[in-house]
This record gives C-alpha cells, sequence and structure tokens, in this order.
C-alpha cells in the first residue's frame, strides 16, 4: 500500500517536470515564436518635424482596413486616442517649439507584451515584425489590453462577437511586397517603411545631419526592450504624449523570473511534501483512541 | 462504474436505482419561502437577464468596461479576490496530511468542499467577462499553448486544482451514494490529490499576482512591487483561514443539526489554533509590506490621498487583526477572532480591489466604477455558491465526522498490521 502511494507521488513529480521542460522549450525563439524578432524585421520611421498633420494616412488606414471614414473635422485642442474602429491618428501638441504633429498606431514592439500575454497565441509577433491577431485563437480575456504598455489593443465592447482591434502593420499588403497603407498615403514623407536597422541608421543620420532641429533621441530605439515604430521629434517626447518612464527592458522579462519558477516549484514540492507526510506520519499511530 | 455494478445485481438495476436515490435527494429540504431564499432567487433571476443582453449586445451593454480598463468587477472580485478567499483548501489539506495535525480533521472536508465550489464559480464567472468564450478550449486542447503567458499557467491551474479537489472531496460523495468500494479507492487517491494540490496552489494563488508583472507602469506604486506573486500567495494563507473561520462560525449555526460530535467539542480550539495561524501569517505578510515599502523608497506617495488609503489598507485591516487574533486566542474568545477574520477578508478584498481596479490606471481623469449589473451578477454567482453548498452539506456526510473516526481507524489498523 504505501510503496504504491509512493509511486503515484513520484509518477506526479515526473509529469511536472515534463510540464517544465515543455515551458523552457517554449522560450527558443523560432519562426512565428512570440518573442522573435530579428534585424531583418520591418520598421515604420516617424519624423514628426515634417508631418503636416493632414491626416491623409487616417484616411488611407480606413481604406485599407475596411474602417469607417475618419471624421473630417476634429475639434482642435482635443486629443484622440486609437479606438477599435481607428487604427491611427494624428495628434497635434502645442510645444515649446511651436504646434507639432504626433501619428501614433500600434508599436509592433520587437517583444511585445501583448503577444507574451496571449495565453493562445492569438496574438502573434511576426518573424517579419508585425504584430497580428488571430481571431480563431483569441479567447476574448483582454489580459493584451492590460499587458500592453501603450495601451493599444482596443476591444469591441458593444458586439456579441467581439474582436480585438489595432494596427497589424499591413500585413497582408507587407506579404504582397507593398508597403503599410499609411506610409504610401502620406503626401510629406514623414514616415518611412524598411528594415528596422535601416530606419535606425536613417534615423540617426537625420539627426546628425541637423543636431540643432531633433532631439538626440530616436522613441522606440530602447522603449520597451526596442519597437517597430521609430520616432524622431524636434522637442522631448514626454512633451508629445509619449511616456519616457518605460523600461528599456522588454516586458516580458518582467514574468520571466515567475515562469521559470514554475517547473522548480512543480517538480520540488511534490516529493517534499511526499517526505514531509511520511515523517510526520507517527503523530497518527499515537492517537488512536476516539 | 464497475465498481458500482459489482456492488448491484444488475447495472441497469443499479443505474435506475441510484436514479431514483438522486431524484430524491433533488427535492428541497426546509422551508422554501425563506428570506434568503426569496432574495437570492431574485437576484438570480435578474442577473439570468442581465447575461442574456450580455451575451447579444456585448460586454459594453451591461459593464463598465471600456478601453482604459479591460477588467472589471468580474475578474478583480469574483476572480482574483475569490481565489484568495478559497485558499483555505490547500492550508488545511497541507495541515492535515502533509502534517498529520489530526485535530483539523474535521473541518478538512467542509473546506475542501468551499474551495472546490468557490473554484468552481469563480472560475466560471470568467467565462461570463470572455469576450469569445467559445475559444475558451484552445489554450488547453493544445492547438495554440501560449506558454509564455501566466494567464495560461493561471488557466490550467485552475483545471487541474478543480479536479484535485473533486478527488479531496470525492470520497463523501461515494459515502453519500452508498459505494463503499469506490469510496475505498479514492480514499487512497487523497494523499496524491493533496501534494498536487498544494503545489498547483502555491503556483496559482502567487500566479494571479504575476499577471500584473507586465501593467508595472498602470499600477499606483503604492501597490506595484516585483514582489506581488510572493505577497498573494503569503496573504493566501491568511485570506484561506480567515474565510474558514468565517464560514465555520456561520456553517456552525445554520447548519447545526448537521455537526458531528467531534467537530463540536474542538471547534473553540480549532478556531483558536487557525487564529494563531492567522497572526503569524499576518505579521509576516506586515514586514514584508514594509520592506517593500522602504526597499522601494516610497515615502514620498505617503503624503497623497493615495497614501492615507494604502495606510487605511496595511495598518487597518492587517496590523490591527494581527494583533487581534492574538487577543482572541489569550482571552479564548470566539468573538474577537470572528472579528479579526472579518477584518481580514476586508483587508484582502481592498488589496486585491486596489491592484486590480481601485488603484489600476489611478492617473485616469476618468474612474471605473462598475455597473449595478456588474454587481448583480457577482451577487447572483456568491448566490449560486451557497445554494449548491447548502445542498450538499445538507446531504453528503461533511460536517459529520464519522469519516474521521472511521478513517482513523482504518490507519490504526493497517498501522498495527504492518507492525506485526
Amino acid at each position: 500500500m504505501r510503496r504504491r502511494s509512493a509511486v503515484k507521488t513520484l509518477a506526479l513529480a515526473a509529469g511536472s517536470t515534463l510540464a517544465g521542460r515543455n515551458l523552457a522549450q517554449a522560450r527558443q525563439p523560432s519562426h512565428g515564436n512570440a518573442l522573435a524578432a530579428t534585424a531583418e524585421s520591418r520598421a515604420i520611421l516617424v519624423d514628426t518635424t515634417k508631418c503636416l498633420g493632414c491626416r491623409m494616412c487616417e484616411r488611407a488606414c480606413a481604406e485599407s482596413n475596411g474602417l469607417p471614414e475618419p471624421a473630417k473635422s476634429i475639434e482642435p485642442g482635443k486629443l484622440r486616442d486609437t479606438s477599435e474602429t481607428q487604427f491611427t491618428v494624428v495628434n497635434r501638441y502645442e510645444t515649446e517649439n511651436g504646434p507639432v504633429n504626433v501619428k501614433r498606431q500600434c508599436m509592433h514592439c520587437l517583444q511585445p507584451a501583448c503577444a507574451s500575454a496571449c495565453l493562445t497565441k492569438a496574438m502573434l509577433k511576426t518573424a517579419d515584425g508585425p504584430v497580428i491577431w488571430r481571431g480563431d485563437k483569441c479567447m476574448g480575456c483582454r489580459f493584451c489590453m492590460l499587458s500592453c504598455p501603450f495601451d493599444v489593443p482596443k476591444f469591441e465592447y458593444d458586439s456579441a462577437n467581439p474582436r480585438i482591434q489595432k494596427c497589424s502593420m499591413c500585413f497582408d499588403r507587407l506579404r504582397e511586397g507593398e508597403s503599410p497603407a499609411c506610409v504610401s498615403g502620406c503626401p510629406a514623407k514623414a514616415t518611412v517603411f524598411g528594415t528596422r536597422t535601416e530606419m535606425l541608421e536613417l534615423g540617426w543620420s537625420r539627426i546628425y545631419h541637423e543636431p540643432d532641429k531633433y532631439v538626440h533621441h530616436i522613441y522606440g530605439e530602447h522603449e520597451a526592450g526596442g519597437t517597430g515604430l521609430l520616432y524622431l521629434a524636434s522637442v522631448p517626447f514626454d512633451q508629445l504624449g509619449f511616456r519616457t518612464d518605460l523600461s528599456r527592458e522588454s516586458y516580458p522579462t518582467f514574468t520571466r523570473e515567475f515562469l521559470y519558477a514554475v517547473p522548480f516549484v512543480l517538480t520540488m514540492f511534490p516529493p517534499f511534501l511526499f517526505a514531509v507526510s511520511r515523517a510526520t506520519a507517527g503523530y497518527r499511530q499515537e492517537d488512536p483512541e476516539a | 462504474m464497475a465498481t458500482v455494478s459489482a456492488d448491484t445485481p444488475g447495472f441497469w438495476n443499479g443505474t435506475r436505482r441510484f436514479a431514483r436515490f438522486l431524484a430524491g435527494e433533488m427535492k428541497p429540504r426546509g422551508r422554501l419561502l425563506t428570506p434568503f431564499n426569496v432574495i437570492t432567487v431574485v437576484i438570480m433571476a435578474t442577473a439570468a437577464v442581465i447575461l442574456y443582453v450580455r451575451f447579444t449586445r456585448g460586454l459594453g451593454s451591461v459593464t463598465n468596461l471600456n478601453q482604459d480598463v479591460p477588467w472589471g468587477l468580474w475578474i478583480g472580485f469574483d476572480v482574483i479576490t475569490g481565489v484568495a478567499f478559497a485558499g483555505g483548501a490547500y492550508v488545511l489539506t497541507f495541515m492535515v496530511y502533509i502534517l498529520n495535525q489530526e485535530k483539523y480533521h474535521p473541518i478538512v472536508r467542509v473546506t475542501v468542499l468551499n474551495g472546490f465550489l468557490a473554484y468552481v464559480f469563480y472560475a466560471g464567472a470568467l467565462l461570463l467577462d470572455l469576450g469569445r468564450p467559445w475559444n475558451v478550449i484552445n489554450p488547453i486542447i493544445g492547438n495554440s499553448f501560449g506558454v509564455s503567458s501566466v494567464l495560461f499557467l493561471v488557466a490550467w491551474h485552475f483545471l487541474l486544482y478543480m479536479t484535485a479537489e473533486l478527488l479531496e472531496f470525492a470520497p463523501a460523495i461515494a459515502e453519500w451514494a452508498g459505494w463503499p468500494r469506490l469510496r475505498r479507492w479514492l480514499n487512497r487517491l487523497t494523499l496524491g490529490a493533496v501534494i498536487f494540490g498544494i503545489t498547483l496552489s502555491t503556483l496559482h494563488q502567487s500566479g494571479l499576482g504575476a499577471l500584473y508583472m507586465m501593467a508595472r507602469d498602470k499600477v499606483h506604486p503604492l501597490w506595484y512591487s516585483e514582489f506581488i506573486p510572493i505577497m498573494f500567495f503569503v496573504s493566501s494563507i491568511f485570506a484561506g483561514l480567515s474565510m474558514v473561520i468565517f464560514e465555520g462560525s456561520i456553517t456552525h449555526r445554520v447548519f447545526h443539526h448537521r455537526v458531528g460530535p467531534d467537530l463540536e467539542r474542538s471547534h473553540d480550539s480549532i478556531l483558536r489554533g487557525l487564529a494563531r495561524i492567522c497572526a503569524g501569517t499576518l505579521f509576516v505578510y506586515l514586514f514584508m509590506e514594509l520592506i517593500v515599502f522602504v526597499h522601494g523608497q516610497k515615502w514620498d506617495y505617503l503624503a497623497t490621498g493615495w497614501g492615507a488609503w494604502y495606510l487605511l489598507e496595511v495598518v487597518g485591516f492587517v496590523a490591527v487583526p494581527s494583533v487581534l487574533f492574538l487577543r482572541g486566542v489569550a482571552r479564548k474568545s470566539p468573538r474577537v477572532i470572528g472579528t479579526a477574520a472579518i477584518l481580514t477578508l476586508v483587508g484582502i478584498m481592498l488589496n486585491r480591489l486596489n491592484i486590480s481596479v481601485i488603484a489600476f490606471k489611478w492617473y485616469l481623469p476618468v474612474r471605473y466604477v462598475p455597473t449595478w449589473q456588474e454587481i448583480v451578477v457577482t451577487l447572483a454567482v456568491l448566490s449560486a455558491e451557497i445554494w449548491v453548498f447548502r445542498w450538499v452539506v445538507n446531504r453528503m456526510p461533511v460536517l459529520d465526522d464519522a469519516h474521521v473516526r472511521s478513517g482513523r481507524l482504518e490507519r490504526v489498523e493497517r498501522a498495527s498490521a504492518s507492525a506485526a
């Protein structure tokens, strides 16, 4: 009897070890993995000094994604957020250098919090760079929204079959060799599309060529571990509505330690608990009455 | 099933007899028109209507959830607070089956039942909150394992832990249904289920805290620290035990006719034992809060309104109950211990809601406040759980402690047999 329960406990522990090994394997970067991003991943460089605020990108985005046409006129001074029906917005900020227009959308992080938060891999970092959402996987838990440091994923609260909506960097257009719709639609060439390495080189060369025009910082080079959207600006980024308190480490690293502890606990606890239970079993026999 | 058919003349005969037995057991016992019944039925009926609207028109039609606040009351209270409250089961099974503290054996079954039902109903409440619940099976069947997600771990652990708790409670079901051979077989599984259950609990109690690790810039610094997972685990110990004390005092009164002589005699002594553990772990937790506070250099926040709110939680609902528990033990006063338990539960509720709802995105100009529909659904989940709990306690040997004595006798016989 006693031996049989020992075998049972050992089997449990062995099962836990296997589960732990799966976890460790899953962290190896591979094609389509949530944490994979190579130097060849695509990026968009947004030069806010060139942006006219014409909002043609908003229109191109809506057209390409089949979204309702953005409002023709917007209240001056009002800052808008992206929404489930608008994946990119251009806001005008009054700064010490006069008005600056800033286009916002999904940042397409190199190691996205949303993708590592997703328990069904519905949110996926593709090897090309775009972070995409897959409806057949998603269970609508909205943990991606909770985890995203940029608050990008949006949820269709008024639908019985709700989707998570956000910019996909025009993933389908990219596969056909085209640029994202917003980049193609920009008349001022304020946005440039290419590999991330190229975009960083271009960004820094613009800064070095006109050191007085730009702040010497590319937003997105290091923020949240590096993003696929890179920003140039003439004023410090906190004046343009960017969160400047974000970590330079990627967000998935904040749960990594906890997840690494999981296989250890699963392997160490069962044998330990079983041993303690055997070791203290004597008490039972000393208490036979009642 | 094979075990059952062996005990009865024929398989179909046995099934039919069991169906008749079950039908008889489904009948209500006691008066139907009590204030509790009337109120909870109204709540549950209202919730059914609300849920119909929610599943036809989307979450936005009944909740105040929005793009900034994706998780509200249903997750913050039902799941995150509810699971902490259900922690008593793993602590008590640890004490009884791992440390072999027989004194606490009479309350194990009722605690495991409570824990099991809490998980079933609170994890069930999670389904109400899912936007695309038809895909809930995805992380389980393996076509898309998001293993880098803490929520993946939590989802699996909920499922496995429910199974473990069901196994722990299963002997009571077998006794009730009159399947002695199945019961003996299930009894042998108990230790394995307990060990597995404790391991799982350690991980998912802390895992619920780890959910917020990536939301580090969104939770107020007074509540956020990288130690949240450990704090969640430690606090689940006294949260669970306080719930055992609180529920025990109610159960003891309401179901007095079902309480066995052993439990009747040892109830106060058990209460004092649990109170001691609560006092100790509360003190540990308080000290951890202090270290995190000092280490994180959070002094400046104390002078703000959030600082006052934080102090209320930590002093009023951690330090005070810790002292009260000790006084209750010294004075042998169940009332003082009960008060301390209630304060502790309020404190846990505050802590979990602060992290998940109240101090979440504290910088927003417009705050999330749950709608009355969200509150009614939460109350309905609670009511449904109490209904099932009452049904089980009134029929199965849960508070009755004959099984403890017979189990003890079995073990003693087995021990003397192996000694001889």
